[in-house]
């Protein structure tokens, strides 16, 4: 293979995972509080539809930002409210935000398939967009990318490194515990999936507004999905999540790889190759369940009930 | 003012009344709903409901939508009743109507009723073969089964599209992504004078009453519902988990497989791109709905068949797009999740006593 | 005591819970630098009562008067503020956390101004104070002891006044013990209060100034320990009616029906043991005993003996010399097996389910299923029969598991396993929080079935209860298992040293006496 088409595959990867990084870095957070919000497909839809509907209506395109990542705020709040207020089950409410996400996303964007807006372009970085190859690699993007480079050391340090994060983890941990502490576990959690509910509404920007600059019916297929996957792949580290993504972002383009270099099979066929891909990086990566149990947040999943206490 | 008090034992009326509570919630935001768009909800709800029970023809189609609906939700409920979160009843469908039609279309003029039965079987064991997958997978690696079996719907969706653009497709169907219309042997028998509802009605709503009798009246299928409910004590009373997942998972596929075998060669009769308008995920909301019990999934699945049957209504009479279907669909769950609060907690009404005790002593802090 | 040595003063508080009143006008004083124990059986109002005073719930009528001044302590950020710390009985610590980010956590955000100075007064406070702690270890890598020390310096970090303690010894060996009275007559001699709840009057009568005694939610009883009985200090617990302890006879088992040899099992999760060539023999009509504190692999014995964890070499457990380790629970149970589970709610019962589904649960063979199908008559009837014979304090045979008190549940679940006629019973912590009555009947259900030719193997963490029931007492520390020696020919001395795994340097043959 030459380098030229290396790079371009490589570049491709970081386009293509960029909504996967961002999804999943807000589901990292919204899982390290112990809540497994399986609504990412739905508050990505809706962030698509609201972002690419304010911008279309406006013009502006930072506008349908802000309204993409409120959009999923919006959808996560549903979500917060059911799961923690009333204590519902994670899987079944997240399930439920997916159903409801993708046909209020079709029903309120109907009207929208078929338009245009001028997506976010590229902005080459003078002097470093110049080095060898890894000038045009990393900084020759646009700003949502550069974007999310911030995110993730951003997500990085506060996880990590400050106050909050140690008390998210904590809450993640064992919500008793930190009840016990005086920490308020409701708001903490409020505040993780909400800020999840916001990365899926930006990633889902990133589709309709960069990726594809365009609305369409269930147009993140399934990349919700795949980000929830990647946070397992990632044993719930913010840095093994942005090396997840840029994998996972090539395995997807693997088809157009293989058609760029002639091999000819049926698209349909080829279109599978992300889901089977997650599919055996699932296999791969769940194989050591000790491991595994390491590293998830002890109360994954589990809801929270001081009145039973 | 109000509050929330834990109930010391789950309230069985509330149990049955929830489902009910959520489809009036349900109406009433889909009312709102409705007049925003400047319909009169009356107007809507006729459409939606009366519409198709309003003659025999619709009536024939509401069963044609009911019955995949059932068979899917009935399988799913085993699993849930069983903590097993099996999403991949609409990937299960997908390949059962793949692999039927493969075989309907091996079939000609001379088959008889034989040849169907073994295209329905076909159809059954591939949907089952889809559901073994990520079973497998859970069994050897521990993977995760909601994301594998998602994963499934998505590659058996591709599948039946290279399927019906390629091997299947009609050589007379002018590139058409379309198979050639099955033989008439291979064809359903049909119920009603007019319309295309099919025995497959039957034989879902038998289905489901068969589950309903394992699961409420015989040793395994207590055994799965205590698996479900609680898995230490299923460990500590010796059920084997293998034997009740394995179960659960190839009924569930077996029955989504028939669902979708049953629609090519029933209302269908041919393979389309379009076998299912995501019949598989609504399942998960029927199987809800009916609360888990096969007997109540009977009504959900007639419920939202109606729903579908009038979303279909409305956008010929109310020129509302068909997404509206979806939305009910997640508004309905929401609240259904949203009632099961009533069944372990109790909403009382309490005069402001406990706030009248505390304030004044709080303002005494610090004056003593 | 004059009236500005007061610490801390409750008058008549109350708190109901629905269908319970929890606390009911309880008052009560405590005086700096006093050592006060709260004395009550389980479901006193203990436990709700500290909550109160760390401000985890509010009191719904009463006051409280913290330094002569009424207060109202809204949450337990409040409690800290002020001065008050607690060391809560199942401890309160962050597993994946270290010890120093486990302490910044319980901190207000202002007092940590660095995680140098943070760290520096941890290695102070624990010269200090005898309180050995790395700051920078992970808590699952702690021991039991450790973790309590962990939380006792997490309160003396910011110049606790007051510090409760919620059953503090009920994880710690004999030893550990003796540590933390020392802490403890410290702190109390430098002026802090301490509030000690507790069960064990013995280790109230050693420790503490004064006791205040809860029964039914209300103040039942003060007396100073010193010049009081066991007896009659427990007599205030329980009231004049209850018997309050028995002696049983010790026997003598004879054939070997369980034996275990060099069973092995790698810890099922992260931060477990696992088991270590354990070998042990239970004999029929006896009961042996197995002591430990918790987490030195007890539940991994329990799973491996019951066979819900089957991973163990064939070979290594036997019944009736047939070898079993491969066979899962169920499959025990029709080689005469019969097991009381740990955990009452949620393992030996499911919660949701009603009484006369969780006697399916493990007696579907006694009649009560047909060719598969279930015979709910006869399932209630058998119901019927466990809730009346044991006494199980019930609505009826419909009534959900999870609205029994833990007590009359426990009766349920040893009457159910009992009613099976076992061959073996392996029976876990068997009065773990029940009351003194249910304890004393479910012992002498025990001792009847062991009569009748059951072999019983009891696993408790409670020594004495150990030595009141067993025929034969072992001691499981870090997953392997001391020889078993006559209860009458040692002390609770000898086997509280076990217990802290001196067993393991001794050099005794690995056979006990008798069957030698």
């Amino acid at each position: 293979m030459d380098m030229e088409l290396f790079q371009q595959i490589l570049v491709a990867a970081i386009k293509t995972g960029t909504p996967l990084l961002l999804v999943a870095l807000g589901e990292l957070i919204c899982e390290k509080s112990g809540v497994l919000n399986l609504g990412q497909e739905g508050m990505m839809l809706m962030g698509a539809m609201a972002g690419f509907a304010g911008a279309y209506f406006s013009g502006n395109l930072a506008l349908g930002l802000l309204l993409a990542m409120v959009a999923g705020m919006m959808m996560a709040g549903i979500f917060a409210l059911l799961s923690l207020n009333l204590n519902t089950n994670q899987v079944a409410t997240g399930l439920a935000l997916t159903i409801f996400g993708s046909g209020l996303s079709a029903f309120l964007g109907a009207s929208l398939v078929g338009s245009t807006v001028n997506g976010f372009k590229p902005i080459a970085i003078p002097l470093l967009s110049d080095i060898p190859f890894v000038g045009p690699l990393l900084f020759n993007h646009d700003i949502l990318v550069y974007g999310s480079f911030v995110l993730v050391a951003i997500c990085w340090w506060v996880v990590n490194k400050t106050r909050a994060g140690l008390t998210l983890r904590a809450v993640g941990e064992n919500p008793y515990s930190a009840n016990a502490l005086g920490i308020k576990v409701i708001k903490v959690r409020y505040i993780a999936v909400l800020t999840g509910g916001a990365f899926a509404g930006l990633a889902g920007a990133y589709m309709s507004l960069s990726y594809t600059p365009m609305w369409m019916e269930n147009m993140t297929a399934g990349r919700g999905w795949i980000a929830l996957s990647l946070v397992v792949f990632a044993s719930w580290r913010v840095g093994y999540l942005m090396v997840g993504a840029y994998l996972f972002g090539v395995a997807s383009i693997l088809h157009l790889v293989m058609q760029g270099i002639g091999f000819t099979i049926s698209p349909n066929l080829l279109a599978m190759m992300p889901y089977v891909a997650t599919i055996v990086v699932m296999v791969i990566i769940s194989s050591n369940p000790i491991r595994q149990k390491l590293a998830a947040p002890m109360s994954l999943a589990k809801p929270f009930d001081s009145r039973r206490h | 003012m109000l509050k929330t008090q834990a109930r010391l034992e789950s309230s069985k009326l509330m149990s049955w009344l929830s489902p009910l509570i959520a489809i009036v919630l349900t109406m009433l935001v889909s009312s709102i709903m409705f007049l925003a768009l400047g319909i009169n909800p009356t107007t809507a709800f006729k459409v939606f409901i009366i519409g198709p029970l309003s003659d025999s023809y619709n009536l024939g189609e509401l069963m044609v939508k009911t019955t995949p609906l059932l068979l899917c939700a009935t399988g799913l409920a085993l699993c849930y009743k069983a903590n097993i979160w099996n999403i991949g009843a609409e990937g299960q469908l997908l390949v059962g109507a793949l692999v039927g039609s493969y075989f309907a279309l091996q079939a000609n003029d001379d088959s008889g009723y034989g040849w169907l039965a073994i295209t329905l079987l076909a159809g059954a064991v591939a949907g089952m073969f889809w559901a073994a997958i990520p079973t497998l997978l859970h069994q050897l690696f521990h993977t995760n089964l909601i994301l594998t079996t998602i994963m499934l719907n998505y590659i058996g969706l591709y599948l039946l599209l290279w399927g019906v653009h390629g091997p299947l497709i009609d050589p007379e169907g002018f590139g058409f992504p379309e198979s050639a219309i099955f033989a008439d042997a291979l064809l359903l028998p049909t119920i009603m004078e007019d319309g295309r509802a099919s025995i497959s009605i039957v034989l879902a709503v038998v289905f489901a009453i068969g589950s309903g009798i394992i699961l409420y009246r015989t040793l395994p299928g207590f055994q799965l519902r205590v698996f479900g409910s609680d898995q230490p004590a299923a460990r500590y009373a010796g059920y084997s988990s293998k034997f009740i997942i394995w179960s659960v998972m190839l009924s569930a596929g077996a029955l989504a497989g028939f669902a979708g075998v049953a629609e090519v060669t029933g209302p269908i009769g041919q393979l389309i791109p379009q076998v299912s308008p995501g019949y598989g995920y609504a399942a998960i909301i029927v199987a809800y709905l009916g609360r888990l019990n096969p007997f109540g999934i009977i009504f959900a699945a007639f419920f939202m068949g109606t729903l579908y049957m009038g979303s279909d209504l409305a956008q010929i009479e109310l020129g509302m797009p068909t997404a509206i279907t979806g939305l009910f669909q997640g508004i309905l769950l929401f609240f259904l999740l949203a009632c099961d609060f009533l069944i372990h907690y109790k909403i009382i009404w309490q005069p402001n006593k406990s706030n009248s005790q505390t304030a004044p002593v709080s303002t005494k802090q610090g004056a003593a | 005591m004059k009236q500005d040595n007061l610490l801390l003063s409750l008058w008549q508080v109350s708190k109901r819970y629905p269908g319970v009143v929890a606390n009911d006008k309880v008052s009560l004083t405590l005086a700096k630098g006093e050592i006060l124990a709260l004395l009550g059986e389980n479901g006193a109002g203990k436990s709700t009562l500290v909550k109160m005073i760390y401000g985890v719930v509010q009191a719904d009528e009463g006051s409280l008067l913290w330094q002569g001044k009424e207060v109202v302590i809204r949450s337990p950020n409040m409690a800290r503020s002020m001065g008050i710390g607690m060391v809560f009985q199942h401890f309160s610590v962050f597993e994946t956390l270290s010890v120093q980010e486990n302490i910044e956590l319980s901190l207000d955000a202002g007092f940590v101004k660095d995680a140098a100075t943070l760290r520096a007064k941890i290695i102070e406070l624990s010269a200090a104070y005898e309180l050995k702690v790395d700051p920078d270890r992970y808590v699952h890598n702690l021991s039991i002891g450790e973790r309590q020390r962990l939380e006792i310096l997490r309160c003396l970090i910011q110049n606790v006044k007051l510090l409760i303690l919620d059953e503090p010894t009920s994880v710690l060996t004999p030893q550990e013990v003796a540590g933390l009275f020392k802490v403890l007559r410290t702190l109390a001699s430098e002026g802090c209060s301490i509030l000690f709840i507790s069960h064990k009057l013995k280790e109230v009568t050693a420790l503490c100034d004064r006791a205040v005694i809860l029964r039914g939610g209300k103040v039942n009883g003060e007396c100073v320990p010193a010049n009081e009985t066991p007896d009659s200090i427990a007599r205030m617990m329980v009231g004049s009616e209850a018997v309050l302890s028995e002696r049983y006879h010790k026997t003598i088992g004879s054939d070997e029906l369980l034996v275990t040899r060099d069973l092995s099992v790698p810890p099922t999760n992260p931060f477990g043991t696992g088991l270590t060539k354990v070998n042990l023999s239970l004999h029929k009509g006896e009961i042996l005993g197995i002591a430990g504190v918790a987490g030195n692999g007890q539940e991994d014995l329990l799973e491996a003996l019951s066979g819900e964890d089957t991973r163990a070499e064939a070979g290594s457990i036997l019944i009736n010399g047939r070898k079993v380790a491969k066979l899962n629970a169920g499959e025990r149970r029709l080689l005469g097996m019969s097991y009381v589970p740990a955990d009452r709610l949620g393992q030996g019962a499911v919660p949701d389910m009603s009484l006369a589904d969780n006697t399916l649960l493990t007696s579907a063979r006694k009649g009560l299923v047909n060719r598969g199908l279930i015979l709910p008559h006869k399932v209630v009837e058998l119901a019927k029969s466990i809730i009346h014979r044991n006494d199980v304090k019930c609505h009826n045979a419909h009534a959900q598991a999870k609205s029994l008190s833990g007590g009359n549940l426990q009766k349920f679940i040893i009457g159910r396993e009992v009613d099976q006629n076992p061959e073996v019973l392996i029976c876990a912590h068997p009065t773990w929080g029940v009351d003194i009555g249910a304890a004393s009947s479910i012992h002498r259900q025990l001792i009847e079935l062991r009569d009748n030719g059951a072999a019983i193997l009891v696993v408790s963490e409670d020594i004495d209860e150990l030595f009141m029931i067993s025929d034969r007492i072992a001691a499981l520390y870090e997953g392997q298992l001391s020889h078993a020696v006559h209860t009458e020919q040692t002390n609770i001395e000898e086997v509280g040293k076990w217990i802290a795994g001196s067993f393991m340097n001794e050099d005794k043959p690995q056979e006990d006496v008798k069957h030698a």
